[in-house]
């Protein structure tokens, strides 16, 4: 997979990037920071304090129209029909067979659904949007137009307050707002991926400097530092968050990725319904857990694990556990093999390194303020 | 980039620094700045053997393993202890304290054969 420098896109604030010293890295067909300081520093920084990642390389897709909150709804397996105005729902969306499409993030904003999606997968997720929703239903490719900021950490509050007042601050975990209208459209919400009270700023790409600078602005006071896709990934990895193409994909359903809590069986009907009641029927055959590993060497993604001598599943996510201090994994996991506590072995390298089976999230002691994803079943 | 004149190199960014009929190995600050973070160095015994051009261990960064290769053949006489604690060393003093291994040497000839802080130096730029 070869990325060639000119055919990597941009992100609006590619400059500040440079700026900051950003180590630039191919990364879904962008042109992104993979780290500044450091990821060790970076991944503190964002347990402690206050950090900033541009993830303006995620897709933007808004649904419009008076159908639309129903067209949504049929296309993941969450509700996101019946809720409230500002609500955002963390939800896979599913192939018949009940593979994920793509882990995404449903915004319900009046009338409209806002769909925020992973970079890689944008054009296979515009188009199966575009042919899973009824005439009526407008899709809107927003992409080009808006720039994203998240800002996280347990000091992210008083920054974005102070640019944004009461209203974000008053915010849940998982809600958000709209303001402004064509240029000056912004979207505050109370979201992230990292474990920590956090919020996501998005702007139109006009405006991605500006928003860059007054957020910098506003957090020197608190030690605000940019933060690279490096430290994105220790800090998902420790809570055991999904990464799409390492731990789930189109051969994997959302039980067995342990995302059977944002699977609402009782609604009547979505992409990959019956397929996913078949499987919670028949039970999974394979889990997806969290690994703490004993001794220092990092599991990485393919490798075996082991358990009672014989082969028992396979590693897709693994890393440092920057803030646990030992080496963090997520693996596939025969069901006998993947009840917590359970020893195993993860074969690195033709060596055997003990692990211990762990639920998600690993690293418990974060500043996130929603109910932490759980394991349903 | 730092490429001290003394030390001699090889393809793979490992440097070596000979002290008699032994010689010192790490990696260069080009590497550990390639690497990111790195979280642990997995080292042979002393006494064990090593040939030129032959893995001796791994370094894991947080985002990669690298092999690491011996510029020369001989026996391990020590290693780096403090990598164990404090593998940021390697980041930190590519040149000093993230020293890895001390080898004695079993054909000083071979160090012929590496390049030299200038060869080292070419072999960066076309790396870029």
């Amino acid at each position: 997979m070869l990325e060639t420098a000119s055919a990597l896109k941009r992100t609006p604030f590619h400059p500040r990037h440079i700026a900051s010293g950003g180590k630039m890295v191919p990364f879904a067909g962008h042109e992104m920071p993979i780290q500044y300081e450091g990821i060790v520093a970076e991944h503190r920084t964002v347990r402690t304090g206050v950090g900033v990642f541009d993830v303006s390389h995620m897709g933007e897709i808004r649904l419009t129209g008076p159908g639309a909150a129903a067209a949504a709804n049929h296309l993941v397996t969450g509700e996101v029909d019946a809720i409230p105005d500002g609500k955002v729902v963390y939800t896979p969306m599913c192939l018949e067979s009940g593979g994920i499409v793509d882990d995404l993030l449903v915004y319900a904003l009046g009338q409209d659904r806002l769909l925020v999606v992973n970079a890689a997968n944008f054009d296979k997720d515009l188009a199966y949007v575009r042919a899973n929703v009824p005439a009526g239903v407008t899709v809107v490719d927003e992409n080009a137009s808006t720039a994203q900021l998240a800002i996280q950490g347990p000091k992210a509050e008083e920054v974005v307050a102070k640019l944004y007042g009461d209203r974000a601050r008053a915010l849940a975990f998982y809600e958000g707002y709209e303001t402004g209208s064509g240029e000056d459209w912004t979207l505050v919400s109370r979201t992230g991926y990292t474990g920590e009270d956090g919020f996501e700023i998005y702007v139109r790409a006009s405006k991605a400097l500006a928003l860059w600078d007054r957020v910098f602005e506003a957090g020197a006071p608190h030690g605000i530092k940019p933060i690279g896709l490096g430290a994105r990934d220790t800090l998902r990895l420790e809570m055991g968050y999904c990464l799409y193409g390492n731990d789930i994909d189109e051969t994997t359903n959302p039980l067995e990725a342990g995302l059977g809590w944002t699977v609402r069986l009782d609604k009547k009907e979505f992409l990959g319904h019956d397929a996913i009641r078949r499987v919670k029927e028949a039970g999974v055959t394979r889990r997806l857990q969290g690994l703490l590993l004993e001794e220092n060497r990092i599991a990485r993604p393919g490798a075996d694990v082991a358990w009672n001598g014989a082969a028992a599943g396979r590693v897709t996510s693994g890393s440092m556990g920057i803030t646990l201090g030992k080496p963090v994994a997520m693996a596939y996991l025969a069901p006998e093999a993947s009840k917590p506590g359970t020893r195993v072995e993860v074969v690195t390298r033709g060596q055997a390194s003990p692990a211990v089976v762990a639920s998600r999230p690993m690293h418990r002691e974060g500043s996130v303020k929603s109910p932490k994803p759980r394991r349903s079943e | 980039m730092n490429v001290p004149r003394e030390l001699r190199y090889t393809k793979e960014h490992e440097w070596i620094r000979v002290e008699g009929g032994e010689a010192v190995v790490g990696v260069t600050d080009y590497a550990q700045g390639e690497l990111g973070d790195v979280i642990f160095v997995e080292l042979p015994a002393p006494g064990k053997s090593v040939a030129q051009m032959k893995t001796f261990g791994t370094i894991d960064a947080v985002k990669t393993v690298s092999d690491l290769f011996a510029p020369v053949s001989g026996e391990v006489t020590a290693v780096n202890d403090s990598l164990k604690d404090n593998p940021a060393l390697v980041n930190k003093e590519p040149y000093a304290g993230g020293w890895m291994v001390r080898i004695r040497m079993s054909d000083p000839k071979e160090l012929d054969g590496l390049l030299t802080a200038d060869d080292y130096e070419k072999h960066l730029g076309a790396h870029a």
